[in-house]
């Protein structure tokens, strides 16, 4: 006898839970399929194939909670692992914040929203190495500089996942994924190498960037790196480009996810409804766009996806939720509970971006007299706590509303607080290759170190 | 030790080694120069207390095999959750397909490889610990952090164990078993002065047991660690930006060498010609009071394992010796290829990862400064004691990590606390400036986690005290 990966089995399994001792329980079962291969200089260098499932259970003894996961879905296992888990959550506290959702909650319909593509699957092996080599070879016929490549390669997934609860709840969907990515090595005249790269990941083999289009930009991006200097300290206009807007929005998101609101750990506690950027910034998640790579009908606890504003012209409208951490603030969750195998449901965005504004990134970059186009950030250096910023970056300097040379060896440091607020345009070129995406952005002033 | 890994596998999942060796020749049917199969299962072990109450505990279950073939530069891989001959057979045959000439290798019998280190010497792993003792753990560092200062108001701090069983095979002839075990407890202490919020992180572990947190690392001595990193934060101003002179203090800055010389020191990036370090053995990368190696041999360190993820022992690499670049770390097919020895170093996150040259305890050798008189030498710079995370771009050499308690140093006096301090420099370069280097060498306490390609694992760095002449930080004070 074994458990399988579907609705009736994993309620199945819930139930079972609660007969042995749980008052709630949740079930996850997740299968991915997944293929990877990489090349590099013609030849294909791995394939990766396999498919692999697993289970997660969550139970609760009123407000106790503790969780496990398996792959192994043999009845035995299975039912070892539950009686395991009522006997974790018996060693915890009780935390009345914890529990399944309302049942009011829940989601009731379960709606197509183009999250899986056939032709994801059909493509052969023939097919994905194909793919991944013209994506190089544009790059590296791109220019004769384009001497080596440090990666790149295709991707591919299909996922079934399965979300039960002892409520009643049961639902399932399916997605596929496909990534493209190529990462170019050019060297300039004294031998001094640089890497970027460019990649493009989508729901829909349709929606993909043609893979010639990717090597030429990753071409771009390295090539634009050579002969890189750095500048003298100075506080000047910085020009996110798209790829470090979506940085910076993910920076945003954790300041507003609830775990870091409800442990006081974020610059944005206490400022719903508050002024916390400039008028030129809008933030929405919406985790039910056709088609996208954070869509999904249900949220990790069952509850209906849906679209939040965070940030509606500069004023903080609302926070990301799960059912605990709405709990703990005595708000309303926003379907956002993220739910691993393994551990209670954290809160993760669907699509979140930045609406995109009025202007072309040529007006942006033209706005600005002396300040830095930022295309690279490395290092750690973001507080959520305090706002405190401070990042080693690259990019291009900008001289009289004109991109010049390569920086590199430079860090930028500002105050997120101050950051947002000192957003000056926002650029109209708006892109989803992922789940989070923004369009290029002006900040008015940035600490520049050298 | 090897064996109990070994006997657990073959009775648990009813294999025999005939079977093994039956698996070995599937993957190796198609053609091919080496063949491996990696048998793992885990169980983790999680629980943690925040806002004064025990939230959450977990225990997770993985288990699995991976499949490699390699043919020439090419890697096939497969993998599969069920430990049983015919899935695993199903796998072998996937990862097969990357070899397309016919019979070039012959894989031959394995025979049990016994283990030449044995270091993990614990005498109660966490995994077999009651759940009792770890909350009592848990509860003493909450009630410590609260009593060190009224003004730590929020406590979060768990504690994480590992088993993990893993048997690897390989078309050369060996089978290798290991029992690894792992722990460690991770703290988070938020202080709060009158709507001033700062963090305190911090933690330690290892590949230990109980007796760690009763005697290396108490519960009070780690909330005591934590906590004053966040109440230092309260006080802390705005770092000054520009080029001044560092001083590291002994431990978990040694992520310093982590990030500017480590990575780009990874065999794969050295043989492919993308790192900024390729082609340059033998040549200055470093001043000569550096001496750096990568040592995965030591008794109970969080990076030290008996085997590698290939079944290679692992050992002790130098890396660069009084200032000169000596050598890579190595897995098996860049060693290979480059046709060096391997170094022990090739390691993966789990059966459903490719291995890679990973690196293990990565440290400075101590030198023959006096720590005190290091800082006493430097007349306006910063003091670097504890970090977050750091990263590296290994083509150009940029790498950055950021300080999480940092002060100044003025007048060779560590002076005010400073906040948001991101040190960055070039690889090849930085350690070309360390002008002093201390007789206080210390490992870190053992929380370090590495990523490469997606894949995590947890590493060792270490360092005595040193001094770089000049180096760029960042920071919103200019």
């Amino acid at each position: 006898m074994r458990f399988e990966l579907t609705k009736e089995s994993a309620e199945q399994l819930a139930q079972e839970a609660v007969r042995r001792g749980a008052s709630a329980a949740e079930v996850v079962m997740k299968r991915r399929q997944e293929f990877a291969v990489s090349v590099r200089l013609g030849e294909v260098e791995k394939i990766k194939e396999s498919t692999d499932q697993g289970l997660g259970l969550r139970v609760l003894i009123n407000g106790q909670q503790a969780s496990v996961s398996c792959s192994d879905f043999s009845r035995e296992a299975v039912l070892r692992l539950v009686d395991e888990a009522v006997e974790l959550a018996r060693a915890t506290s009780i935390d009345e914040s914890a529990g399944l959702p309302e049942a009011s909650e829940l989601a009731r319909e379960i709606p197509a929203l183009e999250l899986y593509d056939e032709a994801v699957e059909r493509l052969t092996t023939e097919e994905k190495i194909a793919m991944a080599l013209r994506a190089e070879r544009a790059a590296q016929s791109y220019s004769d500089r384009i001497s080596n490549f440090d990666g790149g390669g295709l991707e591919t997934a299909s996922s079934t996942i399965v979300l039960a609860n002892s409520l009643g709840f049961a639902g399932q969907y399916d997605g596929t994924m496909i990534g493209l990515a190529t990462v170019p090595v050019a060297a300039d005249d004294q031998g001094r190498m640089q890497r970027d790269y460019w990649y493009d990941t989508r729901r829909r083999l349709e929606d993909l960037t043609a893979p010639e289009a990717i090597g030429r930009i990753a071409a771009q991006r390295t090539l634009r790196k050579l002969n890189g200097r750095s500048v003298p300290t100075q506080t000047v206009p910085v020009v996110f480009d798209p790829s470090m807007s979506a940085s910076l929005l993910g920076n945003l998101f954790e300041a507003a996810s609830g775990e870091a609101i409800f442990r006081r750990a974020s610059f944005l506690v206490g400022q719903l409804g508050e002024e916390v950027a400039s008028r030129h910034l809008t933030v929405i998640d919406d985790g039910r766009l056709p088609g996208k790579l954070g869509s999904r009908p249900f949220d990790g606890e069952g509850l209906p996806t849906r679209r939040t504003v965070l940030i509606e012209q500069g004023r903080l409208e609302s926070y990301l939720l799960n059912s605990y951490t709405a709990r703990k603030l005595g708000l309303r969750s926003t379907g956002n509970a993220a739910r691993a195998l393994i551990g209670a449901p954290t809160v993760d965005a669907g699509n979140l971006y930045i609406a995109a504004g009025p202007h072309t990134p040529a007006e942006i970059i033209g706005s600005v007299g002396k300040g830095l186009y930022l295309t690279e950030m490395i290092g750690q250096g973001v507080n959520i706590v305090t706002g405190d910023y401070s990042r080693s970056a690259g990019g291009l300097w900008i001289e009289n509303g004109e991109l010049t040379f390569a920086v590199q060896g430079v860090t930028v440091a500002g105050n997120l607080k101050e950051m947002l607020r000192g957003i000056g345009m926002v650029g109209n070129d708006l892109d989803f290759r992922g789940s989070v995406a923004a369009p290029t952005l002006l900040i008015d002033r940035m600490t520049i170190s050298a | 030790m090897a064996n109990d890994a070994i006997r657990f596998f073959l009775t648990r999942f009813g294999l025999t080694v005939g079977q093994i060796e039956d698996l070995l020749a599937t993957a190796l049917a198609r053609g091919g120069d080496y063949a491996d199969l990696y048998f793992e299962y885990r169980v983790n072990n999680s629980v943690a207390l925040e806002e004064r109450i025990v939230k959450t505990s977990a225990r997770s279950v993985a288990q699995g095999v991976g499949v490699r073939v390699i043919a020439g530069e090419k890697t096939g891989y497969a993998y599969t959750a069920e430990i049983a001959f015919a899935a695993i057979r199903q796998a072998a045959s996937t990862a097969s397909f990357i070899a397309r000439t016919t019979g070039t290798t012959e894989p031959v019998g394995i025979n049990a490889t016994p283990l030449v280190h044995d270091l993990y010497s614990v005498d109660a792993p966490l995994s077999g610990a009651p759940l009792k003792r770890k909350i009592e753990l848990l509860t003493q560092a909450d009630i410590a952090a609260r009593a060190f200062d009224r003004r730590i108001r929020e406590v979060q701090v768990g504690v994480h164990d590992e088993i993990k069983y893993v048997m690897i095979a390989t078309s050369d002839g060996r089978l290798v078993g290991d029992v690894q075990p792992l722990a460690r407890i991770g703290m988070t202490c938020i202080a709060d002065d009158d709507g001033n919020r700062q963090a305190g992180r911090g933690g330690g572990g290892g590949r230990i047991g109980m007796e760690f947190f009763e005697d290396a690392l108490t519960p009070d001595v780690l909330a005591r660690t934590v906590a004053l990193q966040a109440i230092t934060q309260l006080e802390a101003r705005p770092t000054p930006a520009g080029t001044m002179a560092v001083v590291l203090g002994p431990g978990w800055p040694g992520i310093l060498l982590h990030e500017a010389v480590g990575h780009g020191l990874e065999s794969d990036f050295n043989r492919k010609g993308s790192s900024a370090f390729t082609g340059r053995i033998g040549e200055r990368v470093a001043s000569e009071l550096c001496t750096v190696v990568d040592d995965g041999t030591l008794a109970g360190r969080r990076g030290s394992l008996n085997v590698d993820d290939e079944g290679q022992p692992t050992g002790c690499t130098v890396l660069i010796e009084n200032g000169v670049l000596r050598g890579y770390m190595s897995d098996h097919l860049n060693a290979e290829l480059m046709g060096a020895a391997a170094t022990g170093n090739g390691r993966r996150q789990s059966y459903k990862h490719i291995p890679l040259p990973r690196m293990t305890n990565t440290f400075m050798l101590a030198g023959q400064s006096d720590p005190q008189e290091i800082i006493r030498s430097v007349k306006r710079g910063l003091y670097a004691v504890q970090f977050g995370g750091g990263q590296v771009d290994i083509t150009n050499g940029e790498f950055a990590f950021s300080a999480s308690e940092a002060y100044l140093i003025e007048d060779g006096k560590v002076t005010a606390p400073v906040r948001g301090a991101t040190l960055r420099g070039n690889g090849p370069e930085a350690l070309k400036h360390v002008t002093a280097v201390g007789n206080d060498l210390e490992l870190d306490l053992g929380v370090g986690m590495c990523g490469k390609e997606g894949q995590m694992l947890p590493v060792g760095v270490g360092l005595p005290t040193i001094k770089i002449s000049e180096m760029t930080v960042g920071g919103t004070s200019a």
